[in-house]
């Protein structure tokens, strides 16, 4: 039941073959089960338990609020919650409690939806491997799922995989059956990464179309709201709840957008043209992503569509240019946190100034205060037209480059979401944050110059059974076509649902289970 | 607030003060302050300024005056949030998620205070731009809770005005002189909220009902040369801005607080080094402390010193300005565009804005242009054609508060002519209201009751004396009308020929010599006379026929 799609498991609601209580107490058990995980910061049990009355009560009387009614969701911890902690992840909000909850979750929590708490990710969401996080790394639930431990065989506790980030644990708690759907936030990639490194729907939309109200914020310019699911399908449901202009945040579009929750049904892939940016063959990218790549470019030629190489000539500049808009934004973003209205307050009392530093030093990790020193390091006076002003002229030559493509008529573009599958947390933990971020998110942060939708779809998984995924980008609000196409590719490359050892995702742990589990899923 | 581990009380927070903006630290050597007083007092006025400049070598030093206003919009909301504004509610009761700077919360622009600003831009003779950009300004202090202010620094929304002021000039100070100062631009700002410190705690408490008010940030290019001209075009600006609506102007109460920048030079020399005076809190204290700043740098300079770049505080009991902080390690205040707000659009007319958007959300110059009242310089002009008073007259009438609305009124219930009105309100009423302090709308006199006082003369029942004598005891009685302290004291002109007769025939009768002056042909001595019977009459005899009588009996 848990590994159900939302349409299968709403649908499995309305007929009444599971209450939205038992479903939620299914996915509380799994909560706990999969606690090694730690993709989750905060379970919010009780509150989980009471909505889902809710929703039964209003299943039971026929009425329900919509396809999420009764739905369980996971939140990132760096969405507000009304009256549930939000941490961000970071030592500074440890026991922040907002006042109000963001407008994308108060429309999910409007819907019906169950929410089961909220999920782990790197402090204030920079990073790109749910590693550096106050509460400790995420991992990656393919690391304890049979395809990984038949192909390792190693020791479960010392060979675990990281999960990408930054949402590292809104994607965990997704593929690892503990939540129908989970919000991420993306800026450079944190959506879409970690859902390639998980094997699941990750969804990044159009800049604007989806409100950033009650998103703790990394970088406002860049930052959406990302919708992580287990199938296409219902990533555009999700979306079609979501979307559309919030008097709260001024940036979000005014007129209102189509709706989505039926994408084209009439799409012929033979009437789109599929872009390969020639740059994206970069170094480091591994074979067998390489060859995914390969494999679905084909299918798409073999099935009538047009493949073409682009080129996105200013791609290669992406990445620096992003590390200065970056660090300047959290420089400022992060101002707030100072002590006096909320979060930690250092003991030091001795001058208002050394008050500010020590609260700031302490609650922050090195991560966070290493972006903050050189983000204003770039608005210095003297830097400023060096820096930031260049690296805003290169954004737009970035932006540029795409709009050229999609104008010269190609419709999506296709290419690898990251480099490899997911890497071993302690090969990852060898190189530091930012070299990281670098290498992590350079297929999916040029998206983000350009506030174009993105999605990450899982393709297959590759020799070490870990997923491995591939990212489609379309022109700007074109996010139902793009999920359109993100489909056809569901469809067509059986991406295997994951499968434990011991486990039949939500049975007893045991051999009877475990056999019984791995005939089914061929 | 902020939820459960964070609730109003939680502004209020604990600190040791040890901030150098709070505490200035006084370097400036006390000994030279008698001097510069001393200097102080022998100059005052610009005139005397020009004239000296005009005489002497051209080496003399002047004063060169900009000024940076901050005028808090008068809107029911702030600038970025719903809140409310108001200035007597309890601390922390108007702040919400956003002013308190809550993370996720986003800025919302008030459409209403970007009105003002283009209202007041138009005013000011600006160029509105289209289009323009919000900023942040980043600095760290206890009373702006997100680290930075959101300002207009690259693009604001009006740009290039003038502001025309006058004062009176002249020896007798009774001449209008018109000037103008440019007007460099106007931005849209938050404003800060309050930081209050307990000495005895050690405390400082945050009030952050003012943070994220709508401020218009006007700054003047230096294109004035004293206190005086300082204190007139910002008593200018308040009644433009009053008149628009668009700022209470109130500089005791923060609505409208300016800080000046000083310097001084020698014509023809570039600009000296200025300094930022502020903390002050009338326009009367403007020119003080303008005055006393370009003394100060003119002393420094001709005893060989230099004048420091820095931030000076003035001091309203000493008449000083005090070195408040020091911007030494100069401060950067890392600015960079605001990314939560588009840009700021104002279109020419409503076909001109684009398609899809609300009306309500647009702001349409053409709109706001029909708004426009009447501003203080129309209103002067006005008063000039519409009761040939003097230019002088005028000025007064507008610049001081209420004074125009009560000329009107009583003018516009008497038979008396508008010349003789304005002299009783600039006179009689002023006089009072100057020496006991008031302002126009204490007055104890409302402007019927005037009105009746003149009729009364007009009607020919009391005379002029007796008419001032009643708006005296009016004055102290306010509870009374003219008619009845007139009937009460017997104050009523006496008519009855008889008795008039018999007081001209004694007067006549006890002052032989000056007769005999009149009948030589000194018909001014006559007015001896009628004074002298007036005397005997206290003032209720009707001059007229006084005068008659005593022609006939001198003759």
């Amino acid at each position: 039941m848990l590994s159900l799609s939302i349409r299968e498991v709403s649908l499995a609601l309305r007929e009444g073959r599971i209450s939205p209580t038992e479903l939620c107490r299914k996915c509380l058990n799994r909560i706990k089960k999969t606690h090694y995980l730690n993709a989750y910061i905060t379970v919010t049990e009780e509150l989980a338990l009471k909505q889902a009355q809710e929703a039964e009560s209003r299943l039971l009387k026929g009425a329900p609020k919509g396809p999420l009614d009764g739905i369980p969701f996971a939140v990132k911890d760096n969405f507000c919650t009304e009256n549930i902690k939000t941490t961000c992840a970071s030592k500074m909000l440890k026991d922040y409690t907002p006042p109000y909850s963001a407008t994308v979750v108060q429309k999910l929590l409007d819907q019906g939806a169950v929410l089961m708490g909220k999920t782990n990710l790197d402090e204030f969401a920079m990073g790109a491997g749910s590693t550096d996080s106050a509460f400790g790394p995420v991992r990656n639930p393919w690391s304890y799922a049979a395809p990984y431990r038949e192909q390792t065989g190693t020791e479960m506790d010392s060979d675990w995989v990281i999960t990408g980030g930054s949402s590292g644990g809104s994607a965990a708690a997704v593929a690892s059956l503990t939540s129908f759907l989970a919000l991420g936030s993306d800026t450079g990639g944190s959506t879409r990464n970690p859902g390639a490194l998980c094997g699941v729907v990750a969804l990044k939309p159009t800049y604007g179309l989806v409100s950033r109200h009650g998103l703790v914020p990394l970088v406002n310019s860049m930052d959406v709201p990302g919708i992580i699911t287990r199938s296409v399908h219902d990533a555009a449901t999700v979306l079609d709840i979501l979307q559309g202009h919030d008097v709260k945040d001024s940036t979000t579009i005014t007129h209102n957008p189509s709706t989505l929750t039926h994408l084209f049904e009439d799409f012929d892939v033979r009437n789109i043209c599929v872009g390969i940016p020639k740059e994206y063959h970069a170094p480091g990218l591994s074979q067998e992503t390489l060859a995914q790549w390969s494999r679905v470019a084909d299918m798409f030629e073999r099935a009538g569509a047009r493949v073409e190489q682009v080129s996105l000539p200013h791609t290669q500049h992406s990445i620096v240019c992003y590390h200065v808009l970056c660090h300047t934004e959290v420089a400022s973003n992060m101002a707030r946190f100072d002590g006096l209205e909320y979060g930690h307050r250092s003991g030091i009392d001795s001058s208002t100034e050394a008050m500010y530093s020590t609260t700031r030093h302490e609650g922050f990790n090195d991560v966070v205060r290493g972006r903050i020193l050189s983000g204003n390091y770039f608005l210095l006076r003297q830097n400023y037209e060096h820096y930031f002003v260049k690296a805003q002229q290169v954004r737009r030559l970035i932006a540029e480059d795409f709009k050229r493509v999609f104008s010269s008529g190609v419709d999506v573009l296709l290419t690898p979401t990251t480099l490899s599958d997911a890497m071993r947390y302690t090969d990852f933990m060898q190189e530091d944050n930012r070299t990281r971020s670098a290498q992590e998110d350079i297929f999916t942060q040029p998206v983000n110059m350009a506030g174009l939708p993105a999605v990450s779809v899982p393709t297959a998984l590759s020799n070490r059974g870990l997923p491995i995924g591939l990212q489609l980008i379309g022109p700007a609000l074109q996010d139902r076509k793009l999920l359109t196409v993100a489909q056809w590719i569901e469809q067509k490359v059986g991406f295997p649902p994951i499968r434990y050892l011991g486990d039949a995702g939500e049975g007893e742990m045991g051999e009877e289970v475990h056999e019984r589990e791995q005939t089914s899923v061929v | 607030m902020a939820g459960s581990s964070a609730g109003m009380t939680a502004l209020l927070c604990n600190m040791n003060k040890r901030i150098a903006i709070f505490y200035p630290t006084i370097t400036y050597q006390r000994h030279n302050w008698c001097v510069i007083r001393r200097i102080c007092m022998s100059v005052s006025r610009c005139q005397s300024q020009a004239q000296t400049k005009r005489k002497s070598a051209p080496q003399e030093l002047v004063g060169v005056v900009g000024l940076e206003i901050h005028a808090q919009i008068h809107s029911n909301t702030k600038l970025f949030s719903g809140s409310q504004v108001g200035f007597q509610a309890p601390p922390n009761s108007l702040v919400s998620f956003f002013d308190a700077s809550l993370p996720g919360t986003l800025p919302v622009l008030n459409r209403r205070c970007v009105e003002a600003a283009v209202m007041t831009g138009l005013a000011l003779n600006c160029t509105i731009n289209r289009k323009s950009l919000f900023d942040r300004k980043h600095y760290f202090y206890a009373d702006l809770p997100a680290g930075y202010q959101i300002t207009q620094q690259r693009l604001p929304i009006a740009v290039d005005g003038t502001l025309t002021y006058s004062h009176l000039g002249g020896r007798k100070r009774n001449t209008v002189v018109t000037k103008s100062v440019r007007i460099k631009q106007i931005q849209l700002e938050q404003d800060s909220g309050k930081s209050l410190h307990d000495d005895y705690r050690s405390q400082t408490l945050i009030d952050l009902n003012r943070a994220g008010v709508g401020l218009m940030e006007l700054v003047m290019e230096p294109d004035m040369s004293c206190g005086e001209e300082a204190a007139a075009a910002v008593r200018e600006m308040q009644l433009i801005l009053q008149a628009l609506g668009t700022c209470q102007g109130n500089m005791a109460e923060g609505q409208l607080r300016v800080d000046a920048n000083v310097s001084v030079h020698r014509p023809g020399d570039p600009w000296g080094i200025r300094t930022e005076v502020k903390n002050i809190n009338s326009a009367r204290n403007l020119a003080r402390a303008i005055d006393y700043e370009i003394q100060r740098q003119m002393f420094v300079l001709e005893s060989g010193g230099t004048v420091q770049n820095e931030t000076r505080s003035f001091d309203g009991k000493t008449g000083h300005t005090i070195p408040m902080r020091d911007k030494e390690g100069l401060q950067d205040y890392r600015f960079m565009p605001e990314p939560n707000l588009p840009p700021l659009m104002v279109y020419e007319a409503c076909s001109t804005a684009p398609p899809g958007v609300a009306p309500s959300q647009v702001v349409v110059l053409e709109e706001v242009r029909e708004r426009l009242p009447d501003l203080p310089s129309v209103r002067r002009q006005r008063l000039v054609e519409t009761y040939g008073i003097l230019p002088e007259h005028s000025f007064t009438l507008v610049n001081e508060d209420g004074l125009m609305d009560y000329f009107e009124a009583v003018v516009k219930e008497t038979k008396a002519g508008p010349r003789k009105v304005i002299g009783w309100v600039m006179k009689e009423l002023q006089g009072l209201l100057h020496q006991q302090n008031l302002s126009v709308s204490q007055s104890p006199i409302s402007p019927q009751a005037l009105a009746q006082i003149l009729n009364l003369q007009e009607n020919g029942q009391i005379s002029s004396s007796i008419a001032k004598q009643v708006f005296q005891e009016l004055w102290k009685t306010p509870g009374k009308t003219a008619q009845q302290i007139v009937k009460e004291q017997d104050l009523g002109i006496v008519n009855d020929s008889t008795e008039i007769h018999r007081i001209c025939q004694k007067v006549v009768d006890s002052h032989p010599d000056q007769v005999q002056a009149i009948r030589s042909g000194n018909k001014k001595v006559l007015n001896k006379l009628m004074g002298l019977v007036q005397k005997e009459t206290k003032g209720r005899a009707d001059p007229v026929l006084v005068r008659a009588i005593l022609e006939q009996k001198t003759n």
